[in-house]
């Protein structure tokens, strides 16, 4: 869903750098409560594997194809505030290197990709995680849950952006219902891949996993399979 | 304190390792695959009429610029350089990064655990 130059008017663009500046300007700050030394070269690789999984798009209709936006994925691995920097790094890199997504649209990019896709990502997944057993098989779940909510969200945002400031005049309903259509159609992909991985790493270290850090894992019973043993129990480092 | 657990478990390096490797083949390998089909917002654009409003931008000189490693005559060879070119900066980016700020923290709470 990169944003291309031109579509948004430049006072908008503008606009929207500076809460991307604000916003990853708090994440810098915060970041650092959720990253201790084993999860930091974990942020390091999953905005990798965010970048690699972008360039891989499917069809999700005809001649409509989507990819993995990441925020929700990076935000259950290693921390919301450390997701917006991971998204953050990716969108740079595109946008400078690769041509992919505006310069003056990286404001833009950034607002609805690392701070509206991982947030709302985020706290769906949170609400999820709630409502499920308190299990560790729910953690992919309510990743995935959050993954899906989280690309028709962004998208929508930047109908809401368009109908405002967009180059052209189009009506909120009818931009809203493409761009929200689409996306939730993109967002079912999302979900699938955000549970793979999600799931994967649980299953052999959930205590990398920023999201799993409510559950805690009992000593390994002879079945081998982990036991919910206490909730909420703070713990200075992760 | 949890006690260690009686199961042998995979290494945090094993982990990274991992997703290092997988990342790689994605861009290196599988991008070649992916759909050339246009995206979400290009669609909806198009289909309502303002993609052409799109202007180039800035980088669309860069050598890496639409995923293709320019003096490269295969397309394959092409995507796949520049995808894991990408990918490797992305990781030294991030990394630098997320170093960086992890020292700026001041003494640490409590003993880390070892990896």
């Amino acid at each position: 869903m990169h944003v291309p130059d031109g579509f948004l008017s430049a006072p908008a663009s503008a606009a929207t750098a500076a809460v991307a500046i604000a916003g990853v300007a708090i994440a810098l700050r915060r970041s650092r409560d959720e990253l201790d030394e084993r999860t930091t070269p974990l942020a390091g690789l999953v905005a990798t594997f965010i970048f690699a999984t972008q360039m891989l798009n499917f069809p999700v209709a005809a001649g409509t194809s989507g990819h993995l936006l990441g925020g929700a994925l990076a935000a259950v691995l290693v921390g919301p505030w450390t997701a917006t920097l991971c998204i953050t790094v990716v969108l740079l890199v595109q946008a400078l290197i690769l041509a992919d997504g505006g310069l003056t649209a990286l404001g833009t990019n950034i607002t609805l990709m690392g701070i509206i896709g991982v947030w709302v990502g985020y706290a769906v997944f949170c609400a999820a995680r709630r409502v499920l057993p308190a299990r560790l098989s729910s953690i992919p779940v309510a990743a995935g849950i959050g993954a899906f909510v989280s690309v028709p969200a962004a998208a929508g945002m930047f109908a809401l952006m368009y109908a405002a400031f967009g180059a052209t005049s189009v009506p909120l309903a009818t931009i809203l219902t493409a761009m929200v259509g689409t996306h939730v159609l993109i967002g079912i992909g999302e979900a699938i891949i955000t549970f793979l991985i999600v799931s994967s790493i649980v299953a052999v270290r959930a205590d990398l996993v920023y999201g799993a850090r409510t559950v805690r894992l009992a000593p390994a019973s002879p079945s081998g399979s982990a036991i919910y043993s206490s909730a909420q129990t703070d713990r200075s480092t992760r | 304190m949890s006690t260690a657990p009686t199961t042998p478990r995979v290494s945090t390096r094993a982990v990274l390792l991992a997703l290092l490797v997988l990342s790689l083949l994605l861009a290196g390998v599988v991008s070649f695959y992916a759909s050339s089909q246009p995206d979400g917002l290009e669609k909806v654009a198009t289909s309502i009429g303002f993609i052409d409003t799109a202007t180039d931008s800035m980088a669309a000189n860069s050598p890496l610029a639409d995923y293709q490693l320019q003096g490269v005559d295969d397309d394959r060879l092409a995507g796949g350089a520049a995808g894991i070119i990408g990918s490797l900066v992305v990781l030294t980016l991030a990394l630098g990064l997320f170093r960086m700020s992890g020292r700026r923290r001041g003494r640490a709470a409590a003993p880390s655990r070892t990896g």
